[in-house]
């Protein structure tokens, strides 16, 4: 009885999508957004708050997944496999695809496996210590890290991730040693440095901004102070010339047909560069872009640049283990 | 008054037609489920998750919670009416319902089951209600040193509870372990045991794995036993206990919600566990405990309400900690995360919408459920009556569909059948599949804190003895194991088991 009617929906779905996937224009099924990290992170922010935009936009549902794990290197393995249909389309973070494919064993992607569809926003990194950590500035963190060296643990996501290079780049710039410890995704750093699990984090201007009570700020990697975090210096402020950030966008495998790629491009561009869609963004502690393939192209040729020069100049590459 | 806000907050999401629709369709697909054989809660959920992705996550959680809970009131009928459990939670209920029903009180006994299960799972959720938000602030507390022994504890508590030879729980628990730890390595990226094969890059999917072991497994293992079916045809009447029976009942109703809640928030299947410790209690505390058996309606009452209560308790550590205490929940919270819901303390504060309304939701339908299943009881009785040979190759054919419009991969549905192969003989030589299942799915978590915890002592395995948390947690966990091993308990446990085993025959 029940049971019939179920079997019933089920065949006429199943049927429908059959009969769809065969049918020219696109976008004609749902599009699968794969999230590199956990729920609640920054690409899991910016993909829910774009969703309602890009569904109208496109007509079709917009489905997001999670694969978590390895620094999102699970995540883009699985991408440059999927097939280029346009139909399977992957959040990204910039440094994370450049540094990966340089330094880790196993990865089964290369940057330019992608076509990067539109950069949405980037974060500045931030150094932020647990609410009850003996230290106020970031003079009295170093002095303190170097009173206990290897001591001090600092989380963030993943190796050779944004917030990886950030601890590496200061611990280089300031002769201190610190002890990273790697999460899946920023929700966790949260918990985790909420709860005093760890001492200190260089974690996205989103957290900071979203946690400050609850946590002390200590520095921003922006070039200017922020609004949202007025009251907290820059590390050039401070002395040391470091930027760090992370840029976070959409993409798809590189052989998706290009009138594919010009439509979705058109989709996030209507999207994001919506007023009230960039006001969200900024209050929870985003950088709001409108970039799209071409921009996107380029800030990722100049980001490898600037890695490579960081790379060399502060002979960054960790230890092999 | 701040729970008061939060009830009318919860109460806000609930009284939507959409969220009242889908707690509806909840309950009812639970009560299906519960009195079909072959079909449990969990294969239920996992097959239903699919179909929720385009709702909110609200209505989602809330129909899911539904079935789950809905199961344990469906899985009494059968056991009254036709001996055969629904659910393994009702186990216990055949040997007093169905001997009520011989004697013509199957009314009574199917009445006071719904009605105990209503009192439980009001109390349950009232519990919950009040236990949760405390828990959730002081779980912050909870670092990966304390998650990791947690979960030690969780998978030893349900190694030793497991009904059956401690060493073949043991090894179903390591071999779970073991399939968890395929798939890429959360740290480094190394791919581990995966053959090249990238669907197995985010390692053993958890919905083919438990549609194979609890879908696929249950329908071959019913085809072979045969069962006969004798629904008691005599019409169902007068359902409502007389004053005697209410009178009975009272205190193993009182007694089973309490024990069911506590039980529930242990790792395990606590549905089972409870109704089987009730069971127990009730028949101790009897002035005739000779009766048990015969059917007398404390037998009846007090597990059924057990079973129901471990469902709201069950809830607690996934609301606060994002640990899944058994694999019905693991499915649940595998929804979560398809939601874009992170499990863990900070649920409750950041998504107070999608707790309060799901807590609410668990009132009304569990107030649903109790119209469901006793005005209605002669359409559960037909339901019955739907032939095997039509029935199981359905089963089967929801199972493939199910799994395959996941993720539309040809490897998960060869996955799910080997796990069906593996399911079945596991369970003709009585492996349980508990054990398996937690292990696959705690397993993930249990590493990644591990290492977490190492990298913050920079290797020093003291980290989990220094703090006193997850000290107190290691010590529970070798008292258990070191007790299993020790005659004189050995031989108890072994004989409460055989016990058992005889009832259920």
């Amino acid at each position: 009885m029940k049971n019939w009617r179920w079997l019933f929906i089920t065949l006429a779905i199943f049927l429908m999508l059959v009969v769809s996937g065969a049918a020219q224009d696109f976008p004609k099924g749902p599009i699968t957004y794969m999230n590199p990290f956990n729920p609640g992170g920054e690409v899991d922010i910016a993909a829910r708050a774009m969703q309602p935009y890009l569904e109208k936009n496109l007509g079709v549902p917009f489905v997001i997944n999670y694969l978590p794990g390895a620094g999102g290197a699970l995540c883009w393995s699985k991408l440059a496999a999927a097939k280029p249909d346009g139909y399977t389309i992957g959040g990204f973070s910039i440094p994370h695809i450049i540094l990966q494919p340089m330094f880790m064993k196993d990865v089964a992607f290369k940057t330019d496996d992608f076509v990067i569809l539109t950069i949405v926003e980037y974060t500045p990194i931030g150094l932020a210590v647990k609410k009850d950590f003996k230290v106020n500035s970031v003079k009295e963190f170093i002095e303190y890290a170097k009173a206990n060296p290897g001591k001090v643990s600092c989380g963030g996501v993943g190796k050779f991730t944004g917030h990886h290079f950030a601890t590496l780049q200061f611990m280089k710039l300031t002769g201190t040693s610190l002890n990273y410890v790697t999460f899946t995704g920023t929700s966790q750093v949260q918990t985790a440095i909420l709860g005093g699990h760890i001492d200190a984090s260089f974690t996205n201007s989103t957290l900071l901004v979203t946690s400050r009570d609850q946590i002390k700020v200590l520095a921003i990697g922006s070039e200017k102070r922020m609004a949202q975090l007025a009251d907290i210096p820059t590390f050039e402020e401070l002395g040391f010339k470091m930027y760090p950030r992370i840029a976070r966008g959409a993409m798809v495998p590189k052989a998706v047909p290009a009138e594919i790629i010009k439509r979705l491009e058109k989709a996030f561009l209507d999207t994001i560069s919506k007023s009230e869609f960039r006001a969200k963004m900024e209050q929870v502690g985003f950088v709001p872009q409108v970039w799209g393939v071409e921009e996107s192209k380029k800030y990722l040729e100049e980001d490898t640049q600037m890695l490579t020069r960081l790379i060399r100049d502060f002979d960054l590459v960790p230890a092999k283990k | 008054m701040d729970i008061l806000n939060h009830i009318a907050l919860g109460a806000q999401i609930l009284f939507t037609p959409t969220n009242i629709f889908f707690c509806f369709i909840g309950v009812l697909m639970g009560t299906l489920v519960g009195v079909l054989p072959g079909l449990g809660p969990t294969a239920a959920i996992a097959l239903l998750l699919p179909n929720t992705f385009h709702v909110s996550p609200v209505s989602a959680i809330i129909m899911l919670a539904g079935i789950y809970y809905g199961a344990m009131y469906g899985g009494s009928t059968t056991s009254i009416l036709v001996n055969i459990p629904g659910e393994a939670a009702s186990v216990i209920t055949c040997l007093d319902g169905y001997k009520m029903a011989l004697k013509g009180r199957a009314g009574p006994a199917l009445g006071i089951a719904a009605f105990g299960s209503f009192i439980a799972g009001t109390v349950s959720v009232i519990g919950l209600t009040i236990v949760a938000p405390p828990l959730a602030r002081f779980a912050l507390a909870f670092g990966p040193p304390e998650y990791f022994s947690l979960m030690l504890m969780g998978i030893v508590i349900l190694i030793y509870l497991a009904s059956g030879s401690i060493l073949k729980a043991l090894m179903m628990a390591v071999f779970g372990l073991l399939l968890g730890s395929i798939g890429m390595d959360s740290i480094s990226g190394t791919q581990r045991l995966t053959f090249g094969l990238l669907e197995l890059a985010d390692g053993v999917g958890l919905i083919p794995a438990i549609m194979g072991l609890f879908g696929v497994a249950e329908v071959i293992t019913n085809v072979e036993q045969a069962i006969k079916r004798e629904v008691i045809t005599t019409k169902v009447r007068n359902l409502l206990p007389n004053f005697q029976d209410w009178g009975d009942s009272f205190w193993p109703i009182i007694r089973g919600s309490v024990l069911g809640f506590f039980i529930g928030v242990l790792p395990g299947p606590a549905p089972v566990i409870s109704a089987f410790s009730s069971y127990a209690i009730e028949k101790k505390l009897s002035q005739y405990p000779e009766k048990f058996g015969t059917g007398v309606i404390q037998g009846v009452a007090g597990p059924e309400s057990a079973n129901n209560a471990a469902t709201g308790g069950a809830f607690i550590p996934l609301f606060t900690l994002g640990i899944p205490a058994n694999s019905v929940i693991a499915v649940l919270l595998g929804a979560f995360m398809i939601h874009g819901i992170q499990p863990g303390p900070m649920l409750i504060s950041k998504y107070p919408d999608l707790f309060w309304g799901t807590i609410m939701s668990m009132y009304l339908g569990n107030a649903m459920l109790l119209v469901l299943n006793l005005p209605l009881i002669g359409l559960w009785v037909k339901v019955l009556k739907v032939p095997y040979p039509i029935l199981f190759p359905l089963i089967l054919l929801f199972c493939l569909v199910g799994v395959f419009s996941l993720n539309y991969s040809q490897v998960e549905v060869a996955l799910m059948i080997g796990f069906g192969i593996f399911g079945y003989l596991a369970r003709k030589f009585q492996y349980e599949m508990a054990p398996l299942v937690l292990a696959l799915v705690i397993g993930p978590m249990m590493e990644n804190n591990l290492r977490l915890s190492l990298v913050i002592s920079q290797g020093s395995p003291w980290i989990f003895i220094e703090h006193p948390i997850s000290a107190a947690f290691i010590f529970i966990s070798l008292v258990l194991l070191i007790s299993a091993f020790v005659p004189w308990i050995g031989r108890r446990r072994q004989r409460l088991q055989e016990k058992v085993e005889r009832e259920q025959i």
